[in-house]
């Protein structure tokens, strides 16, 4: 009886609440202090990049105004400069580059996570994940040396077979001229895009085997269950399940691309004017842009080059963005009832 | 005999069925058995064979491989008689797209005589698949290979690896002149970057794991956006800042900073994806035993993330290793050693590669195909590393740290040994094996 009534005092409401206080010593202080202070000078130094650029960029922007979104050249001490033709050129790079990666991207994922023998699928994935780990300086001295070369028939077979597409049209070469030079074809947004997808593929790839691997094995052997082939299968639940897996690793690889460098800077000719037809000879992104223009400008100049590098910035930031939000998704949905 | 005998069952009327279904099996119906009224009857049943063949649920039938070489065949031909005869097809890349196409085409319908619609879609989806993850392995290992068979000719020469570019011109032979003073730069400019960064990617994972709350969240929502960042800004970042405004020469240490901005939110992610994976009852009996968070920190968390974090560390050494944008901006460029990182140009392996490769002498291409295949060795071997020690868990010990950690108990032991016996004065207690003497 006695307990009981303890028990009532304590559920009472005039019992008073224990404060559960904690008590750090000096070390944790210390601790929790400099660990503070850590997040807080990464946090500076993060946020300082990105403000710092709009600060010196601010310059360029006041003095350029709107002209700066629709101004193709880039004479920023002479004329007028805008982010027009770089920023189409950028944007239809890592368009060709993700029309060439995502179905390479896709079959591989699907082959190491579906169709390839238990003992080589280790094997494979440390080779994609190697692949992510060359530098881009190797798939830059490739794609300048071997592929803009090779490509070039390729190229025009498509223009001669396709040019009646407008973006498939080179201005200037008569269809089946034999005699127009090759050089006509090289050095093109559609050879950088090439280059390029070799880079962001097995980003996509990775995340997208990843997602795929996690597809319950119930929901697998019931569509087996049910006489589904393997494709069959594969299409009612590994692809539903890695939808926004197949989305978010796009979308990451597409980031990535918009902010290559030195492999566009090595394959490309930088022009200035926008260029819709990817196959001719010419090309422009923003980071090649920088790459070969920040040693020879003005402060002014470095000012606009910051303008660019800023909207660049803040497009691969949405694109990523958006691509980390679509795969965080995917795994939270990850664990089903199996 | 295939039927399976149920266990435990209780009554006599369904073990009568199931020796009646027995016996259906084996023979034509007996007449024994109508004297059991209630007896469900089964329709007679063929005698069929009692061992039947194991169906084999994969592997390929020999249909299917003749239907795969013929198409192959077919569409090889076709696009033969195409290119050579009928139009004005050219080049290596078409042919091989176009025979792919019309391999596809004849393929299904080799398939499809046979088979029926979903089949058929399932070969044609089986072969996509194939060829397209062969066709992206197939390139990784064609770049590699291309990039060492270039640079082979430069490689196969000693002097390559000793010397640097202080005397060679273009036209040299490439028994003159090599790339040391470009590995140096490298491992001057990714050891700073690495220098600065592992500190404080570190302090940051830590801070993200130790102190939860809005504001770890707020900069974690920024580690992710910055490594969103374009290599080539993290350059223009430190040109505008280093150089421009504080006079900082363009330097070594200006390309580690710059190496460092690209790399830090990469280790800070990685590693607190890692901080992660320490599995918290460990912490919680670390706290259960009156250890602060800075000792929990100090003797749980990271000795037991160790193996990742090192993976972390790694992975952006890799990363920094290859990166050229930021480099081109801030380091400069030059010919010779230069030994101190914080005046003078430096000079480093990918930068190298770019600049040699766009000389119009074979002699500096193949120069700089070697410095690019130097440049994959030691991305290679960064990248094996990483895969050596984070292929184990958190707390996974190797064989060394067992036998290391194995001794180490054996020495409290024997100190503790010591001084009870000090203490206490006895000798009865079995002593403890000394066996290296401390």
């Amino acid at each position: 009886m006695a307990d009981q009534s303890d028990v009532s005092q304590a559920l009472s409401p005039q019992a008073v609440r224990r404060a559960l206080k904690s008590n750090f010593g000096a070390a944790d202080r210390t601790f929790r202090g400099v660990a503070r202070g850590g997040g807080l000078l990464v946090l500076v130094v993060m946020t300082l990049v990105g403000t710092f650029l709009g600060f010196r960029a601010w310059q360029a922007l006041h003095k350029a105004g709107l002209s700066f979104l629709t101004t193709q050249d880039w004479n920023p001490d002479g004329g007028g400069f805008g982010i027009a033709a770089v920023m189409t050129g950028t944007v239809l790079i890592a368009l060709v580059a993700i029309a060439v990666a995502l179905p390479m991207a896709l079959g591989a994922a699907l082959y190491i996570s579906e169709y390839a023998p238990r003992r080589l699928q280790r094997t494979l994935i440390t080779i994609v994940d190697l692949m992510a780990a060359v530098p881009s300086v190797v798939y830059g001295l490739w794609g300048f040396v071997f592929l803009q070369w090779r490509v070039g028939p390729l190229s025009r077979w498509i223009s001669n077979w396709f040019g009646w597409i407008p973006i498939f049209k080179v201005p200037g070469v008569e269809r089946n001229d034999p005699l127009s030079t090759a050089t006509a074809f090289t050095s093109s947004t559609f050879i950088a895009g090439l280059v390029v997808s070799l880079m962001v593929a097995p980003i996509a790839c990775s995340i997208m085997r990843e997602a795929f691997g996690q597809a319950p094995l119930g929901e697998r052997e019931g569509a087996y269950a049910l006489g589904a082939t393997r494709w069959g299968m594969i299409r009612s639940v590994v692809l539903p399940f890695g939808k926004s897996a197949i989305v978010g690793g796009t979308m990451l690889g597409l980031g990535r691309a918009l902010g290559e460098t030195i492999a566009v800077v090595m394959v490309i000719s930088l022009v200035f004017k926008i260029e819709p037809h990817i196959l001719t000879n010419g090309g422009s992104s923003i980071s090649a842009l920088i790459a070969l223009r920040y040693g020879e400008e003005s402060p002014f100049g470095i000012s606009a080059l910051m303008a660019a590098g800023l909207s660049l910035f803040a497009l691969t930031l949405l694109v990523n963005f958006v691509a980390a939000s679509i795969v965080a998704r995917s795994r939270s949905g990850a664990v089903s009832e199996a | 005999m295939t039927v399976t005998q149920p266990t435990g069952v209780g009554d006599d009327q369904s073990v009568q069925t199931l020796e009646r279904e027995r016996d259906d099996m084996a023979a034509a119906p007996t007449d024994t058995a109508t004297d059991v009224p209630p007896v469900t009857t089964l329709p007679p049943r063929p005698a069929g064979p009692t061992e039947q063949d194991r169906r084999r649920t994969g592997g390929m039938r020999a249909a299917d491989v003749f239907a795969f070489f013929g198409a192959f065949a077919g569409a090889a031909t076709t696009t033969g008689v195409l290119w050579t005869e009928l139009g004005p097809f050219t080049g290596l890349i078409g042919y091989v797209m176009t025979t792919w196409v019309l391999f596809m085409t004849y393929y299904a319908l080799l398939v499809s005589f046979e088979q029926n619609g979903p089949a058929v879609r399932d070969r044609i989806a089986s072969a996509a698949v194939h060829s397209l993850g062969l066709v992206m392995l197939a390139a990784l290992v064609f770049v590699i290979v291309y990039t060492f068979s270039r640079g082979w000719h430069a490689l196969v020469h000693l002097n390559f690896y000793v010397q640097d570019m202080r005397s060679t011109a273009p036209q040299d032979p490439l028994t003159k002149g090599g790339l040391l003073h470009a590995v140096v730069g490298t491992l001057y400019e990714v050891g700073l970057a690495l220098g600065i960064g592992i500190p404080f990617g570190l302090l940051g994972a830590v801070f993200l794991h130790e102190i939860p709350g809005r504001f770890a969240r707020f900069v974690r929502t920024v580690v992710g956006a910055m490594t969103a960042l374009p290599d080539v800004l993290a350059g223009l970042f430190i040109y505008a800042t280093l150089i421009l405004i504080f006079g900082v020469p363009f330097s070594g240490f200006a390309a580690a900073t710059a190496l460092a901005v690209t790399i830090l939110p990469i280790i800070i992610r990685a590693g607190d994806v890692v901080l992660r994976l320490v599995p918290g009852s460990l912490k919680e009996a670390a706290y259960a035993l009156g250890a602060g968070q800075w000792k929990t920190v100090r003797h749980i968390l990271l000795p037991t993330a160790r193996s990742g974090l090192v993976t972390a560390v790694i992975l952006g050494a890799a990363r920094a290793i290859g990166e050229t944008a930021p480099v081109l901006l801030v380091a400069g460029a030059n010919n010779f050693m230069n030994l101190n990182p914080f005046s003078g140009p430096m000079m480093s392996l990918p930068l190298l590669a770019y600049k040699l490769v766009q000389s119009s002498q074979d002699n500096d291409v193949a120069r700089g195909f070697g410095a690019a295949s130097v440049l994959l060795v030691l991305v290679l071997l960064l990248f094996g590393l990483a895969r050596i020690v984070g292929g184990r868990g958190p707390g996974e010990l190797t064989k060394g740290q067992q036998r290391r950690r194995a001794r180490r108990s054996q020495r409290d032991a024997e100190r503790i040994y010591d001084r009870w016996q000090n203490t206490y004065g006895m000798t009865s207690a079995p002593v403890p094996s000394r066996r290296d003497g401390s």
